[in-house]
Order: C-alpha cells, then structure tokens, then sequence
C-alpha cells in the first residue's frame, strides 16, 4: 500500500515538473527542425527559457486604453492550460486529476482561456487586435466541432467520459476502433495546428500584423504578461500535443519506459510540426475554414463509423 | 499637329532650353493628351519657381522622348488629371512645391506634406510644415465596415509609410497611402549644383537602386558636359546595374517567399542575397553600389585579373539561387497564394502610367534598357521579361525572368572585361552646358529611373527633378488591393516592393 502511494505520488510530482517545466523546450525544437531544414544554426533549443527569464526580470507597458481585463488574457491561458494539463494523461502515467465529464471541463478550459484572450486582445482598442480576435473566433468555432467529434467517437468507444480513460482505456488501441481512431487523430492534428496558431493555419514567426490570427491578438503585451502569453502557448503544445499522442503511445510495463515513451513521443510531434512548416506555406485566409472542416469531417466519420 | 509641337529628344540627350518649345496652355494640354492617347506616357511632369511647366512624354515604340513646357500666367491651371489620370501624383506634387493650383483635380492631396518653395502660399492653407499623413482620409461607412490603420512604425525593418484600409470584414473596399515620411529635400538640396554631394544625393534618392539613380545623374552630367564615355566603362556601369537587380530580385523572391510562410526559398535567398551584394562590395567596397561610379567615368574599375576571378563565383551563385527558386515554383502551396493575390488590369496599369515589374507584369512591354537604350544596352540589347496575369505569380515571375537575363549580361559582360585593358582614367568634367534640359533615363530593378535638369546661364541647377519607379507605381498597389483580402496586404506590399524614400525624395 506504501509502496503504490510512493509510487503514485512519484508519477504526481513527475507530472506536474514536465506539465511545468517541459513546455518551453517544444517550440525550441520546433525552431531549431526548422532552422536545420533551411541551413541555418537557428536559436538554441532552450532559447524559450531564456527569454522567460529575461522577460521575467522586465517591466510592462501597459497602454492607458487598458484595464485589468488586459490581464485577464495571459493570466488566464496559463491558469486554464495548468488545470487542463491536470486532466490529461501524459501517456501511461495516470493523472492527478480525473472524474467522469472531464472531457467537458478540459474543452471548455481553452474555450473559458480564448474568452479572455479575446477581451484583453479587445481592451487594446487596437483595429490589428480586434481583427485578429475576429479570426480567432470564428476558426475556433470550427475547430471546437472537430474537437467534440472526437471525444464523442472515443467516448463511444470507451464507454467512458473521462479523459484518462478515453485517450488510454482499454478499446483504445484495439482492432476495432483503429480505423476510427485514424481519423480522429486526422482532426484533432488540424485542430492542433489551428489552436497553436502553426502553419498553415497561422504563421508563429510572422511580423506582418495583416496576416496574424493568434499573434495578432498578444501584440501589446510586454515584460511579465508577455512572458505568460509565451508560456501560455508553449503549455498548449504540450497538452494539447498529449491529446494526440495517447492513444497512440504503447502500454509499457515499466513505469520509466511510460514515461519515456511520452517524451520521446512529444520530441517526435515537435519535428513533425517542424517538418510540415519547413515544407508548405501557409494558406489563404478564406481556404482555412476548408481545412477545419476536413477536421470535422474527419471527426464526423470516426464517431459515425463506432455508430454503426 | 500637337504631337509637332513637341521637341523630341533621345534618351540622355542635352538640348538648349531656348529649342524646348513654349507652349500656350491649351495646346500644351492637348499635346500631352494625343500623346498619351496615342499610346505615350507621361514620364515626368514637373514645374519650375517662374511658373513654368515641363512635360516629358516617353514614346517606347518609336524610341523618343518629346518635352514641351509652358507658362502660367497665374498659380493655377486646369488640371490634366481628369482626362489623364497618370498626372495625378505629379499635378500634386506641384501644388505641393510651388503653390500651383490645378483646378478640378479630383484627390487634391499633399504628397509630403511640406510647404512651398517659393513665396506662393500653400494651396491648403497651410502655414507650417505638418506631420506627414496628417490630412483627411477617404472614408467608407455603413454597417459593418470598418478601418485599419498600418504604420507609419511597422512591425519589421522597413521605411516609414502610413496605410488606411477600409475594410468590410476581411476584404478591403478602398486603401489610401500616405507617405512623406522620408522627405529630405534632395531636389532642393540639388539646386545649383553639381556640388560634391550631388552624386551621394542622387545615390541616396533610393539607396537600394543607388547605381540606377547614380548612373542616371552621371548620364545626365556627362550629356550636359557633351563628354563620351568609352565602352568598356559603360559596360562595367552595366555589370554594376544588373549586379544591383540581382541582389534585389534574389532577397524580393526569398521575402515574398517568406510572406507566405514557405520558408526553404526565404532561408536560401536571404543568404544568396547577400553573395549578390557582396560581389558589388568586391568591386567598390560598398554592397550597395555607392562610390562605384563617377560623372565621365568610374571611382573604381573592374579590371581583369577582378573579371576573371568573378565570374566563376558568380555563376556558382547563380546555381544556387536556381536551386533556391526553383524549390518556391515547384511548391503547390505557394503557388496557390501567388496565383490569386492583387491581380492589377492592363487597362488600369496603362491608364496610371504604371512602370517596371508590375508593368511588366500586367504584359505592357516597356524596359527603358530596350526602349531607350543606353550605355551597354545599346550594344547588348536586352529582352522585356514580360507575364500576363498582373497578379503576384506574375511579379514574381518577372523577376525570375529578369534575373535569368540579367546573369546572361553579367555573364557575358564579365568574359568580355577579362579580355580587354581598362580604359585610361577620365579627368575631371568640363563646365555643363548653361540654359540647357537634360533628360535621362535608366532602368532600375524596380523600373524606369527619370532624373531631369535644366541649367541656369552658369551651368548650374536650375530645377533638378528626381523620378523614382515608386512615384508612379504606389498607386498600382493601392488599385491591386481593392476587393482583396486584407491579409493578403502584406504580401501584394512585398510584390510590388516600392520605395518609400524614393517617393518622398
């Protein structure tokens, strides 16, 4: 019984250090594929960590337009993307959070996270930002759907409405539920492409105001606040990044070999991301919507081929 | 009979100003109208302090140029614009430098928003040198329109200009620019010159087309003090143009590249960009071209130990800049964007007097190198690299076609220097010719290059006017972008890639 409870709060506190302390180090490979892949040194991998640091050490400027709610924005994406990488297992490791219906609660944390990214990015009362939250908005509408889908198709498979259980439970990974399983984790790739604001969907490294989705709407944030937007969507790689890589990670008797697995896995997702940027460009505004509604259709597929 | 009227000069020509035909103002609007019906543009209209205007009409296919002038007796004249729109930016020009008023101009606009050189007051009424862009914008209201205002701090490393979209949702209905934010006075500065820094002025009118600029302004001089240049010189002017092209055909495909996100081409060029400089800074110590050449000749020669050892870098470099964009055509993903961004109407871009790449573009055949040839283009003709579509496919294209017959010339050129000796160093101009108008032209990587003076008794400057391809071509970008998505900005901007200093001057 010690043993178990030493062990569990082992898997726990190794949870909580890579749900902290990882996510800077994905965008950094991701950079550094893509530097390679262009001939170019690049930034060192753990550039990320610098800059945390030195923004951290810096003041903000906040423009006289802006209220608390300007705040709200960083603040909440990093709260949101804490708890929401609580509920998400990081491969075969259990999770410190789970309950029935924390599926919901995990969607809705990004949703309740872009909610107060689109008001900060509004307080600005900058046209750029206001454009962008317009974007942001209205692609989210359509990646939600494709989000949903999934979890219906998993849960269906699974009988459960537990994350830990849909991504990893028994059905997953099965015969069965392979081919459906295929094409949620076709929609659930496109949407986290989408919700990362990667190519071809957003540009991360662009300058150009005009053409920024996500980018567009963090524009006025500086010093500390910014420091938390960068966190804030190195989290979401990573947790949302879990999301695509459990059903597809192999059981291991081992706990460390677990625990590697889903290291080694997310290292492999970031030189996929890297790969796709180095080789398409981005697309044309009006044509992402087609591409989220491949997501959902994807999506739409997987839960009516468990239907049947 | 209007078109008579006119004095027709070759490109690089110096006249007596006593031959430039003084028109009465009827017939010197109608002799630039039959011109520009009949297929001419206006390639510079431009005003002196006696109120004294001056027409240049460019005639590609017969080769010509045809200047006429006439006198006001007042500040003000009908305007052209109406009936032909290519004046349009510069009727405003004029109202902005010397307080001529063209009445029933239809966007009566500063352009640099400084006040009038001469004692007549500012045709808005303004008493002091404003801010740029400080002015009325055009504005489109009703439900769900809305407007979007860039710069004039942008969020990259580029000159200062202001842009006002107005926008309903993502497509924008109307764009207006204003810049003026570089305005440093050359054509001012340039009066009563040569001085020593009228070169580095000229030079710096655009400094990425600092050779276009600076051999036009040699051109000029040479013309006025009625000297020869030997061959050999104008071809190492030539290698030193087609040098300058290169290195900003290369960095503009790697960028606009990097505008859509495909980022191998971008990387690529942004590193070939760089050896394309360097081979000019090889030459000149400069990478932009300053101090290589020199009124009657050349500050630093390209002898032929320098040719030979060139000229296999240069086409190793040329390889490699195929491989990189080759690598941008080959991608579906970037040709998809390329192919339905800014498409510009050959009807539009002739009625605006558009010039260079988006000219070229839209298939209107005009190269200054090929329609009025000068230096080594005389002898080594070079072909218009032509496209179709007027969208940002067929600027990119353009360019790559231009490079290709650019690295044919410098490849050329260079085989030819290694063989032959230096010419002896040219002396010291003699004194220009007084009370005479010059006009010469080049064509710079963004597209035709005018500069014109005329001379007082003494040979000095008496007006000195600077044509930068911008000048005509800012409003093609604003015209391409009507009914685009506002997204798509960026990328039409980097397609055109326009000079802002170039336009402020």
């Amino acid at each position: 019984m010690s043993q178990s409870l030493l062990s569990l709060t082992i898997q726990w506190v190794l949870h909580l250090l890579t749900l902290l302390l990882l996510p800077p180090l994905i965008p950094g490979l991701i950079n550094k594929v893509k530097a390679v892949l262009a001939g170019r040194s690049g930034p060192p991998v753990f550039q990320l960590y610098y800059d945390l640091a030195k923004l951290a050490r810096k003041r903000a400027v906040f423009s006289r337009t802006t209220t608390w709610v300007f705040l709200a924005g960083p603040i909440g994406t990093v709260a949101a993307g804490l708890v929401a990488g609580l509920m998400v297992p990081f491969g075969h490791t259990g999770t410190p959070l789970a309950f029935e219906g924390d599926v919901i609660l995990f969607a809705y944390l990004f949703g309740l996270a872009r909610f107060l990214t689109v008001l900060s990015a509004l307080d600005t009362g900058s046209s750029f930002e206001g454009m962008g939250a317009a974007r942001e908005v209205a692609f989210s509408a359509l990646a939600e759907p494709a989000l949903f889908l999934g979890f219906a198709a998993l849960a269906k498979a699974s009988s459960s409405l537990s994350l830990s259980t849909m991504l990893l439970g028994a059905g997953v990974g099965s015969g069965r539920i392979a081919g459906p399983l295929i094409l949620v984790l076709v929609g659930w790739a496109i949407v986290f492409l989408t919700e990362n604001a990667r190519i071809p969907v957003d540009d991360p490294n662009t300058h150009l105001e005009l053409t920024m989705i996500h980018e567009v709407m963090v524009l006025d944030h500086s010093g500390r606040p910014l420091a938390l937007v960068l966190y804030g969507a190195s989290l979401k790689l990573l947790v949302l990044g879990a999301l695509l890589l459990d059903p597809l990670l192999p059981r291991a008797p081992q706990a460390w070999q677990n625990w590697l697995g889903f290291w080694v896995g997310l290292g492999v997702l970031a030189v996929a991301v890297g790969l796709v940027e180095s080789m398409t460009a981005r697309f044309r505004m009006t044509k992402v919507p087609q591409f989220l509604i491949a997501g959902i259709l994807a999506s739409a597929f997987a839960f009516l081929l468990l239907l049947v | 009979m209007s078109e008579e009227a006119m004095r027709t000069l070759l490109n690089g020509q110096a006249i007596p100003l006593r031959d430039v035909p003084e028109l009465n103002l009827a017939s010197f609007r109608e002799a630039i109208f039959e011109g520009t019906r009949g297929g001419a543009r206006l390639a510079c209209l431009c005003a002196t302090s006696e109120l004294r205007l001056f027409a240049v009409l460019a005639e590609d296919a017969s080769k010509q140029l045809r200047v006429a002038s006439t006198r006001l007796a007042r500040p003000r004249y009908q305007a052209l614009t109406p009936e032909c729109p290519q004046a349009h930016l510069f009727e405003r020009e004029i109202a902005e430098q010397f307080g001529i008023i063209p009445e029933g101009h239809p966007w009566f606009k500063p352009v640099r928003y400084h006040q009038p050189w001469s004692d007549q007051p500012s045709p808005w009424g303004r008493t002091e040198d404003s801010l740029p862009a400080v002015t009325d914008f055009f504005k489109v209201s009703g439900e769900e329109v809305h407007e979007v205002a860039v710069g004039p701090v942008h969020a990259g490393v580029i000159e200062p200009g202001h842009f006002r979209f107005q926008c309903h949702g993502e497509t924008v209905f109307h764009l207006e620019i204003a810049l003026g934010f570089q305005h440093r006075g050359i054509e001012r500065a340039l009066l009563g010159g040569p001085h020593a820094l009228s070169l580095k002025q000229a030079e710096t009118a655009s400094g990425d087309s600092s050779i276009a600029h600076g051999w036009a302004y040699c051109r000029l001089l040479e013309a006025l003090a009625d000297v020869e240049v030997p061959a050999r010189t104008d071809r190492v002017r030539g290698v030193a143009l087609e040098l300058e092209r290169m290195a900003n055909h290369v960095g503009d495909l790697g960028a606009l590249s990097g505008d859509v996100g495909f980022l191998p081409t971008a990387s690529f060029c942004g590193r070939l960009r760089g050896d394309w400089l360097n081979f000019s800074a090889e030459v000149c110590g400069s990478r932009l071209g300053r101090g290589w050449l020199r009124p009657g000749g050349l500050y630093q020669d390209l002898d032929q130990a320098m040719a030979t050892g060139l000229l296999p870098r240069l086409i190793q470099s040329w390889a490699d800049t195929q491989n990189a964009v080759e690598l941008m055509w080959g991608a579906t993903s970037v040709m998809t964007r390329f192919e339905v961004a800014g498409r510009l109407e050959p009807t539009q871009a002739r009625e605006i007097g558009l010039v260079g790449i988006p000219a070229r573009a839209c298939g209107l055949d005009l190269d200054v190198r090929k329609d009025h040839p000068f230096g080594p283009y005389q002898t080594n003709p070079i072909q218009a690299s032509l496209a179709e579509s007027g969208n940002v496919h067929s600027r990119a294209w353009v360019r790559w076609l231009e490079l290709m017959e650019s690295q044919r010339f410098l490849a050329e050129s260079l085989s030819d220097l290694a063989g032959s000796e230096p010419d002896p160093r040219s002396g010291p101009l003699p004194p220009l010719a007084a009370d005479s108008l010059c006009v010469s032209m080049t064509e710079g990587w963004r597209g035709e290059v005018l500069h014109l003076a005329l001379t007082d008794g003494r040979g000095r400057f008496a007006r000195y006017k600077i044509v930068d391809p911008s000048f005509h071509n800012w409003y093609g970008l604003a015209l391409a972008l009507r009914g685009e998505q506002i997204s798509d900005f960026p990328l039409c901007n980097k397609s055109f890639n326009l000079s802002y200093c170039g336009h402020d001057l």
